[in-house]
């Protein structure tokens, strides 16, 4: 099935014949002189660090803060109206703000707006999962006397940690996004700057194998994500495929 | 592709124990919050640890707010966005439904598109800028077809997703009674998608309106998002705040009607379960 | 002086026109080395009993007098096995990290550490299973673990919330004569909550029997079958179904209904 739509979309690109959408072939040939090794270093390197680095920002402070909300009532009570309010916030609206505030169009500002957006998805569902946690396994801690750190390093977050995955999870496609829009709005470097300039120079071919490109990459780092996902929740699928839900 | 939404597996169940106890606390906790971090906004600015140049003032801002909403212009805007948020996800809808359902009913179906979907589907509609820049310019189509096709694909796998869950008993009872086919889903299967199909909705009213507001920051279709690219261009910084700040009044708008009508198809699916079996 | 004491136990749940009255007044005492179980009829508050016993719940009043100290928090020289044996153990870690959780924070040795906790093992007879993890154990065999974690712990007193309530018949009878050799083995006390009125008689030295919410003790039950006892032949004694009708008389007339 899937070989048949790429010969499909082949051949009926090849029959328009419009410069605006090159045949498959080409985009993969342009697709190759582009992104291997030519110019990889210059804008697939920048941009996946800033995906790695807002990701990674994410997902500290995401978890470290999930976690004391999770467990108080209080906290959360507090908290939960401005989470709320960043969390609807549609990115783009807050571009132009990331670059006026953090005087910079470079890596910080970058790392910064992915950080920030790619937070909510980890944090939202650190909660869940550590407000989810069985209470008879927390009734058993506590009768056991385990210590406060223990506990949320023992218990809390490997409890917690399938749901926190599912956030990382949305975490990550959402860091391929916002990486691609603060690169298109301004930039001097990246797989969004790419497009940004196939637009300018009205270049199709570097434009599509930057689609591509784009798109390969979210797939790949989901299944990349996937299998250390795997490796490190096999006790959850034992689990759960024993015990009912 | 939904900005700081749990994973799409199911409708989103409320965790642990449903905090029934509506004390008083909780509605004053809220408003103290918000007055809180708009008092700090306000001296973090007006004592320049901000500078007031690249923080106005929350004051300022919310008179800037309260100035453009006094003016048509802010409201054509406003509209404009409203208007290509909501037909978007209207495109978005029309066809994740019938093709999410004729795929989660269908075996052979969902396994040979299993793949384009898998493909098509991590495709980032933001990527798809410059594309729709350059063939169909910078007109409302162009907007609706990024939100569109942004919305559709949480809708669509929501869709599968409930179509597939539903309860394998009650259509078998259905059909040892002879209710044929299309009775069927009409009476037992969509009912039953109900709640994912609103937790799709949920994901994809978000998903429609960064899209929206996307397509008018980059490309200058009409809508606050170009309003906002104009200020910026103008150097209003504050009207680049004031409008930030109507985007995201507009965003937690939608998310609570969305998630209300989420909250009420979860509570109304098990009483629609217990109906059938 | 016994080594555990309740004093007038109470406990309210909620407040106003809704509340609860659990537990009313519930006193008796447990001596060092004693096997005391506890029974009544259903919703009598015994699940409450052992939680405030436990430190899990604060009494609305009374007190508990564990070796001469009051329980405010969950006492160190307790350990308490629940009935949900699934849900207490932690799935992500193996049998073997299960038993030695409790055991961390106490100021042990590695090598006394895993000492214990392959005694305590050995004892429930899983050595075998050391480095499974629970869900790839029947039902009784994670009850065990959830023993041997409280055996290795090396508590002073230990409390069993009806443990084997959702086992298997059979398996109830190989896990009740595991407790009693566990019990005679490690010498520790055993305050042991249960429904099951054959199964108090046959492990216990002494009977509480309670009354329904509002509960109170209603008789104890002094059990003197000799020890060591057997499935079949304890049972076949006349002063085993004498204990074990007496006890069924009790609550049976704390039944709302006449069964």
């Amino acid at each position: 099935m899937p070989i048949a739509i790429l010969l499909a979309w082949q051949l009926w690109t090849a029959h328009l014949d419009s410069p605006k959408f090159p045949t498959l072939w080409t985009i993969l040939v342009t697709f190759r002189d582009l992104w291997l090794f030519s110019q990889f270093g210059t804008h697939v390197v920048p941009s996946l660090e800033r995906i790695g680095m807002g990701f990674g920002i994410a997902v500290v402070v995401g978890i470290a803060l999930g976690i004391p909300l999770g467990l108080s009532r209080w906290a959360r009570l507090w908290a939960m109206p401005h989470i709320e309010y960043w969390r609807a916030m549609p990115p783009p609206a807050l571009l132009p703000i990331s670059i006026v505030l953090l005087h910079s169009i470079g890596n910080r500002q970058k790392v910064a707006f992915i950080g920030f957006f790619c937070l909510f998805p980890v944090l939202l569902n650190t909660i869940d999962g550590v407000r989810g946690i069985d209470p008879a396994l927390i009734e058993t801690a506590r009768a056991y006397n385990v210590p406060r750190l223990e506990r949320i390093r023992r218990l809390v977050l490997p409890a917690a940690a399938p749901q926190i995955a599912a956030g990382m999870r949305t975490s990550l496609s959402l860091a391929v996004i916002t990486m691609v829009l603060s690169e298109y709005f301004s930039s001097t470097s990246g797989v969004g700057y790419v497009l940004l300039i196939s637009k300018n120079t009205f270049d199709f071919k570097p434009m599509w194998a930057a689609i591509v490109l784009i798109g390969l990459l979210g797939y790949l780092l989901n299944v990349l994500f996937l299998i250390v996902e795997r490796r490190l929740l096999a006790w959850h699928r034992g689990w759960r495929a024993v015990a009912p839900a | 592709m939904a900005a700081g939404e749990v994973a799409a597996s199911g409708p989103a169940i409320a965790t642990a124990r449903e905090e029934r106890r509506t004390s008083f606390a909780e509605p004053v906790t809220f408003a103290l919050s918000i007055a809180a971090a708009l008092a700090f906004w306000e001296v973090i600015s007006r004592t320049g640890v901000i500078s007031q140049r690249d923080l106005p003032a929350m004051s300022t801002t919310f008179q800037e707010l309260w100035e453009l909403m006094k003016t048509g212009h802010f409201w054509w805007a406003f509209a404009d966005t409203v208007r290509g948020w909501g037909l978007g996800l209207a495109f978005a809808t029309a066809f994740a439904v019938p093709i999410g359902i004729a795929l989660g009913s269908n075996d052979f179906a969902a396994s040979a598109f299993r793949i384009p979907i898998e493909f098509l589907r991590p495709i980032p509609s933001a990527a798809l800028i410059p594309l729709l820049f350059l063939t169909l310019g910078t007109t409302l189509k162009s907007e609706l077809f990024l939100a569109s096709f942004g919305a559709f694909w949480p809708l669509l796998i929501q869709t599968i997703y409930g179509v597939r869950d539903v309860d394998p008993v009650s259509v078998e009872t259905a059909r040892s009674f002879g209710v044929g086919r299309l009775e069927r889903l009409y009476r037992i299967t969509l009912p039953s998608s109900v709640p994912y199909i609103a937790t799709g909705l949920r994901i994809s009213s978000t998903v429609s309106l960064i899209l929206a507001f996307t397509a008018e920051l980059f490309m200058g279709t009409k809508g606050l998002g170009q309003e906002m690219n104009a200020a910026q261009s103008f150097g209003l910084e504050v009207q680049v705040y004031a409008l930030a700040l109507a985007t995201g009044f507009l965003g937690i708008a939608i998310h609570l009607v969305f998630t209300t009508l989420e909250r009420r198809a979860l509570r109304w699916h098990p009483s629609q379960r217990l109906g059938t079996t | 002086m016994a080594i555990l004491e309740i004093n007038q136990l109470g406990k309210v749940y909620g407040t106003g026109a809704k509340a609860t009255h659990a537990l009313a007044d519930v006193s008796f005492s447990v001596e060092d080395g004693e096997f005391v179980c506890v029974v009544g009829p259903s919703g009598c508050g015994k699940t409450t009993l052992l939680k405030c016993v436990a430190g899990l719940l604060r009494p609305t009043r009374g007190d508990i007098v564990l070796r001469g100290k009051r329980v405010t928090g969950s006492p160190e020289e307790l350990a308490v096995v629940f009935q949900e044996y699934g849900r207490s153990l932690m799935p992500w870690m193996s049998v073997r990290n299960n038993v030695v959780l409790p055991l961390r924070h106490k100021k042990l040795s590695r090598s006394e550490r895993d000492g214990l906790v392959e005694n305590a093992l050995e004892a429930v007879g899983l050595t075998r299973f050391i480095d499974h993890y629970p869900w790839q154990l029947s039902g009784g065999m994670q009850q065990r673990v959830a023993i041997a974690r409280a055996l290795a712990y090396q508590p002073t007193i230990l409390l069993m919330d009806e443990p084997f309530a959702s086992v298997d018949a059979q398996t109830r009878g190989e896990l009740e004569d595991l407790v009693l050799r566990v019990w005679d083995e490690y010498g520790v006390t055993i305050l042991f909550v249960t429904h099951d009125i054959d199964e108090s008689v046959y492990l216990a030295d002494r009977v509480i029997v309670l009354t329904h919410a509002p509960t109170e003790v209603k008789e104890i039950v002094q059990v003197d079958l000799s020890r060591p006892r057997d499935q079949i032949t304890t049972k076949e004694l006349p002063e085993f179904v004498h204990l074990r009708g007496h006890v069924y008389r009790l609550i049976k007339r704390e039944l709302p209904v006449p069964v």
